[in-house]
């Protein structure tokens, strides 16, 4: 029950900190790794900071981009 | 059983909401709870979304989970995931819910709380929530491309162009009157001075942090960043409070507006890590804090409104903006209630994230009610004040003078009792040295935050620091939309200028990005200074203009949605973006004319400029102009918004041709023209191999 109760709140936990990360554009970097093992097992994955400073880049528009907030 | 039971819950609901306007209606001329507003809201929100956003989905969108989403067929663990569906959702909250939806609804305070709340609740249950859900969805089935392409592809390559550069100018008014927003806050206030510069270290701090010491550490990022923010505002009072460095920090409205300029300039400049990035984290999550803490708030103080339901000035003689309530409540309250910019979002990441067509119901549909909340929330913290503060805190100092006895005086004559004392208390609770004119929305609702806060922890002492919480709050949030929406506006004319000189198209060239920044820089600094010498207080003249601006783009985002429903062959069910394009037309045209050419001085650009052209010509100086010189600068400035007005008028009017045109032609057609992406059984069956595939893997 304990136990059960603990899984439950983890979960909660790990989808807020997604939901937070994702605020800011950055998505989850595991769902990325599994994707790319799974899809392109012979292509090279990013580290975690490639994939941080892509992510970061491309919400910013640094290669021109749109307005991804409001006012 | 269990439906019956739902059944029960929905009468329920429809009971509560009939109840609390009932107690609202009946309760005209006393003062009522607060919790009462929440209650029907949240009552309208929930049938809202059961009942009529079913019916768009179901019927008229005839949304199909098994269609496979652009998420899932372009899967590439970056842009395009398929996301939970509640991570998403407050992935697209936060994108939408801004700065908008609290300044609006405080500036519509001056009618009363009723008008405001009403047009809330109606607009974004049958325009905004409708709009930003129908985007989303086309979106979505065009592979998440961009309203400009859209209206493109759907409507011919002139109405995109002509879409694009509408919305250009929406830009720069927008970043003007945002940037209006913070001059007015920070001027003359050492404390907030103090505390909003210091936000720039921080977050330049926090850039090498997450760039070059841990990088991509978010959590711990944002942590470090918020307790120096809280450092920054305890600080900030010290300054305050001490004479030589409050005198260092304290500037007026122009030397702020010239900081300002200068800074967006070097801001959009700077790679994005070292201050954009940083400044984007904190203000972002500090936002989601404080709107929940602000419901918090009112939920657990349960505060009194102060403010009559519906106060004299729905004549259109009041000070906060000129003008009656029709048409200017609905251009006043424009992100809440409807907002075009939210089309530019609901095109942007977010259509590529969804993980099932079903979905773009609680994300599209469900976010706006959560932004109406928001609006609905600036409204109360606004209507919990006395009305005599908040007038004084609201009314241009060419209309209640510069000191509070003259204040107190002619705030009085209006029927809102207040004394001097009152105001000289205020100020020194929260703070400040004065509190007068400070129009804008963010003090007012810093008072009001301040007033709902310290009711909830740390009482009256705690009052100066939500009040400078509350001012940096927005401010950061402002400059962080400023610095973004001004590399935006960049990439935008570097586009349009790239047609006829095609080194400006180069991205990757500093001189094409240095002129580029300059000219987007140039052009929303130039309606911020004019704001900010403004006699009648600039927010006065310029945020009907974004008002306007804002919810022409949302007509012409409905135009879009209307043109595409034709193309679909679901004409039966057009109204339901027919009716909200056609009152936003009625109320943005009426506006833009009135704006335009109302014989009142006050709301008509052209018979303000005409005033000061007569007594140019009789010889004599009118206030606030010194010399001959800023009368001619006040007339020039009066041709310039007036020009901009129109354009808006043009740009809209030729959406609307361009949509008839396009669904003429749609009806002429016996087959469906839309034109989605991913919707035949081939793609089906490919995605679904494709997603077995990867499942095994």
């Amino acid at each position: 029950m304990h136990e059960a109760a603990m899984q439950e709140f983890r979960a909660i936990f790990s989808r807020l900190k997604q939901t937070g990360r994702l605020m800011v554009g950055v998505p989850c970097y595991d769902t990325y790794v599994a994707h790319r093992l799974a899809n392109h097992p012979d292509e090279p994955v990013m580290t975690y900071e490639e994939f941080f400073r892509d992510r970061q880049d491309t919400r910013y528009g640094v290669k021109g981009g749109g307005m991804n907030r409001c006012c | 059983m269990t439906r019956s039971i739902q059944t029960l819950g929905w009468i329920a609901v429809t009971l509560a909401l009939t109840f609390a306007f009932g107690w609202i209606a009946l309760n005209r001329g006393e003062t009522i709870n607060a919790l009462w507003i929440v209650v029907a809201a949240v009552c309208v929100a929930l049938l809202a979304y059961r009942f009529y956003s079913l019916f768009i989905a179901q019927t008229v969108l005839q949304l199909d989970p098994r269609r496979p989403t652009p998420a899932v067929r372009y899967n590439d663990g970056l842009d395009y995931v398929p996301t939970n569906r509640y991570v998403l959702f407050g992935h697209h909250f936060a994108a939408i819910a801004g700065a908008g939806p609290l300044v609006g609804p405080v500036l519509a305070a001056q009618l009363g709380y009723l008008p405001g709340t009403l047009w809330i609740l109606v607009g974004v249950v049958f325009a905004g929530a409708v709009q930003d859900f129908i985007v989303l969805f086309i979106s979505m089935r065009r592979d998440g491309r961009s309203l400009g392409d859209m209206i493109r592809s759907e409507m011919g390559q002139v109405a995109g162009v002509i879409a694009m550069f509408g919305v250009l100018l929406i830009m720069i008014i927008l970043l003007a009157v945002l940037a209006l927003v913070v001059v007015k806050a920070l001027a003359h206030s050492p404390w907030g001075s103090f505390t909003v510069f210091a936000t720039i270290p921080i977050a330049m701090l926090m850039g090498v942090y997450t760039r070059y010491l841990r990088p991509g550490r978010i959590g711990e990022m944002s942590v470090i960043g918020f307790a120096a923010l809280i450092a920054a505002i305890y600080f900030g009072q010290i300054v305050s409070e001490n004479p030589t460095a409050a005198e260092m920090f304290t500037f007026s409205g122009e030397t702020l507006a010239l900081t300002i300029i200068g800074y967006g300039f070097v801001a959009s400049v700077l790679p994005v890590w070292l201050l954009l990035a940083p400044r984007d984290y904190l203000s972002t999550f500090l936002k989601i804090g404080t709107i929940l803490g602000l419901a918090l708030g009112i939920l657990f103080v349960m505060p009194d409104l102060q403010m009559p339901a519906v106060s004299r000035f729905v004549d259109g003689t009041g000070p906060v903006f000129s003008g009656a309530l029709f048409p200017f409540l609905f251009i006043t309250i424009a992100c809440g209630a409807v907002s075009g910019f939210h089309s530019l979002i609901a095109s942007g990441t977010t259509p590529k994230m969804i993980e099932n067509e079903d979905q773009v119901r609680l994300i599209g549909y469900g976010s706006m009610l959560m932004e109406s909340f928001v609006a609905i929330m600036a409204l109360i913290a606004a209507c919990v004040l006395e009305p005599g503060l908040y007038f004084a805190m609201n009314s241009p100092a060419g209309l209640i003078g510069t000191t509070p006895d003259q204040a107190a005086q002619v705030i009085s004559s209006w029927g809102f009792v207040i004394t001097p004392e009152m105001l000289t208390q205020t100020a020194a609770d929260v703070g400040e040295g004065t509190i007068l004119s400070r129009a804008g929305g963010a003090p007012t609702l810093a008072v009001g935050m301040a007033h709902i806060l310290s009711g909830a922890i740390g009482g009256k002492a705690m009052m100066a620091f939500w009040y400078h919480f509350a001012i940096l709050f927005e401010a950061l949030f402002i400059l962080t939309t400023v610095d973004a929406g001004t590399r935006v506006c960049r990439f935008m004319i570097q586009d349009l200028l790239g047609t006829f000189v095609p080194v400006m198209k180069r991205t990757d060239s500093w001189m094409a990005n240095v002129v580029a920044t300059a000219l987007a820089v140039t052009a929303w600094g130039y309606f911020l200074y004019q704001g900010v010498v403004d006699p009648l207080g600039g927010i006065n003249t310029l945020w009907p203009l974004f008002g306007i601006s804002n919810q022409m783009l949302a007509a012409i985002a409905l135009i879009l949605c209307t043109v595409v429903l034709f193309k679909m062959k679901r004409q039966r069910y057009a109204w339901v973006t027919i009716v909200p394009t056609a009152w936003l037309l009625i109320c943005t045209l009426t506006a833009g004319w009135q704006k335009l050419f109302h014989p009142n001085p006050a709301i008509g650009f052209l018979s303000h400029a005409g005033k000061f052209s007569d007594a140019l010509a009789a010889g004599t100086i009118l206030a606030p102009a010194k010399t001959v010189e800023e009368m001619n600068r006040i007339i020039f400035n009066d041709y310039v918004d007036a020009v901009l007005c129109g354009l808006f008028i043009a740009v809209v009017l030729s959406m609307v041709v361009y949509g008839v045109l396009a669904i003429r032609k749609a009806l002429a057609n016996p087959n469906v023209t839309t034109r989605e992406v991913g919707g035949d059984e081939t793609a089906r069956q490919a995605t679904r191999l494709a997603s077995r595939g990867a499942r095994h893997a």
